[in-house]
């Protein structure tokens, strides 16, 4: 196995299996409990843990912080970095930052507009953008440089990721845009919330018609619905999110109080079927605010137990 | 051209109101093109504010006036005498020619009655829209005549993002996704190849991050 990094989740993708991330946002506070209950409730479940950064532009306790919190509880996280609120020199610093934790994951992406925020009077930074940075924390690993071009010493440990989004528009460029990410040097990819999974397996077949799925580690992004009200929303007021309206109709078909189960098993068997697809190496599990079904969702999938690792 | 805005009638009062007399100056360029700073406007502005140093009773002499450009020191030679008069100037000019009214009269005050909105161009008859941001290095040559800078919501060099949706940005439907218009751009050039080219990284300190930028004609 060619390892580039200590991550456990680049292990268990290299090994082979399916690997299963997850991701918690932090709180709204200085209080880190939160966070480390959240973590480890589901941390026999995954892989990995995505810890958001700032997510729809709304203040919390920064990321790297979280991380740092997950890495002392002994799990493996996943740092989210934006590049609308730093800039390169922030950046750089901050993967210096996380690497000197031992953290040795990053997800790089451009991140929520500010107008959907708590701060939507703030200034956007942009001076790198999510194909960037994948750029820069390659040039930062493999070369040992800086943007500048200065050495690092030490340089940092980090696993590169970014996201995708079969489900936005243009469609046509969907596939090139994976492969213009991954010609960036990104080595994993968790994708947006897969509902619509005919076009995400069309989306998938152009992948593996250019090849791109041995090139690169694909979780397939799953959310579990808790109610019809939640499909509608994000619908209706989600840009680049795909909820066919049987789905809808699924979820309508129940009653109010089954619903949130209904949801689960949605995803279970969105899992089951993407399990068959080839090119697909994991799963991304992102049960918002509602971490604590992670493990049940995992555990009917047929993804339990989680690969030992040393 | 340069768009502006001339700002609430309140807040230009606020501003002026302490003054004896007022000349209230237009500019006949780019922010008359917009309807809201050409010597028109300032000769409407300044009937607003006569009536309302009437509601208001404040004893206040306001003249309303203007030039071609207050960018360029040429056209302040007709105006001599009534700037020499003047005890305060509310400028219809963009920043730019407020500033050069603060730069060319030292103990003149000068307000400002825009509010200087973006670089833009006429879609339509009174429909102004955002089209550069003077990075000082330009990309239209790599994204097909459509610029990443100015259009996209988060100046991605590398879009679109995940928000893109029928056209759309994902901040508003009112917003056309400029990383959209790049890609139906390139593909009906049949360059949609160049859109997986990563292009290097944008150098800002040719932008606003660099400091005021000035360039200087050596045979002038």
């Amino acid at each position: 196995m060619d390892l580039k990094t200590n991550s456990r989740l680049e292990k268990v993708l290299k090994s082979g299996q399916l690997a299963v991330t997850s991701e918690c946002g932090p709180p709204r506070s200085s209080a880190p409990e939160g966070i480390i209950k959240k973590g480890n409730l589901i941390k026999n479940h995954v892989d990995a843990i995505n810890i958001t950064d700032n997510q729809t532009s709304v203040t919390r306790l920064c990321s790297l912080a979280a991380c740092v919190h997950l890495k002392l509880q002994g799990l493996d996280p996943v740092l989210q970095m934006v590049v609308r609120d730093r800039n390169r020199i922030a950046l750089q610093s901050d993967i210096l930052g996380a690497a000197s934790f031992g953290i040795n994951n990053v997800l790089c992406l451009s991140g929520d507009h500010q107008s959907f925020g708590d701060n939507p009077q703030a200034q956007n930074v942009f001076d790198l953008d999510s194909m960037q940075l994948v750029q820069t924390v390659r040039r930062m690993r493999d070369e040992g440089r800086f943007l500048s071009g200065d050495e690092i010493k030490v340089p940092p440990n980090m696993f590169v990721g970014a996201a995708a989004n079969p489900f936005a528009d243009p469609f046509k460029i969907r596939v090139p845009r994976l492969a213009k990410k991954i010609a960036a040097g990104a080595e994993f990819i968790q994708t947006q919330c897969i509902y619509n999974v005919e076009k995400f397996e069309l989306w998938m077949q152009g992948v593996r018609d250019r090849g791109l799925h041995d090139k690169v580690f694909i979780l397939a992004g799953i959310t579990p619905m808790r109610s019809v009200g939640m499909a509608k929303y994000l619908r209706k007021s989600v840009p680049g999110m795909d909820v066919p309206e049987e789905l809808i109709k699924r979820l309508s078909g129940v009653e109010k109080e089954k619903q949130a189960a209904e949801g689960i098993t949605i995803a279970v068997e969105t899992i089951q079927r993407l399990k068959e697809v080839k090119g697909v190496a994991g799963f991304h599990v992102m049960a918002i605010e509602w971490e604590e079904k992670v493990p049940e969702i995992v555990e009917r999938a047929g993804l339990f137990p989680r690969p030992v690792i040393d | 051209m340069i768009v502006g805005e001339q700002k609430p009638l309140e807040e230009i009062w606020e501003m002026v109101k302490v003054h004896k007399q007022l000349t209230v100056f237009g500019c006949n360029t780019c922010v008359a093109v917009c309807h809201q700073g050409g010597n028109k406007e300032a000769g409407i502005l300044a009937s607003l504010l006569r009536m309302k140093a009437t509601q208001e009773e404040v004893d206040i002499e306001i003249v309303d006036s203007g030039i071609e450009r207050q960018c360029e020191h040429e056209f302040f030679e007709s105006v001599r005498d009534l700037m020499n008069r003047s005890e305060a100037v509310l400028s219809l000019a963009c920043g730019i020619g407020v500033q050069f009214v603060a730069t060319k009269y030292q103990t003149l005050p000068v307000y400002p009655a825009l509010n200087t909105t973006f670089l833009g161009d006429v879609i339509a008859v009174g429909h102004f829209t955002e089209k550069c941001q003077a990075c000082g290095d330009c990309v239209l040559g790599l994204t097909g005549g459509v610029c990443p800078v100015s259009r996209c919501c988060k100046r991605l060099m590398n879009g679109p993002c995940g928000g893109s949706s029928n056209g759309k940005c994902e901040i508003s439907k009112e917003i056309d996704c400029a990383w959209q218009l790049i890609v139906d751009r390139l593909e009906a050039l049949g360059r949609l190849d160049d859109y997986e080219k990563i292009p290097p990284l944008k150098d800002w300190s040719k932008d606003r991050a660099g400091g005021p930028r000035s360039f200087k004609l050596e045979d002038m």
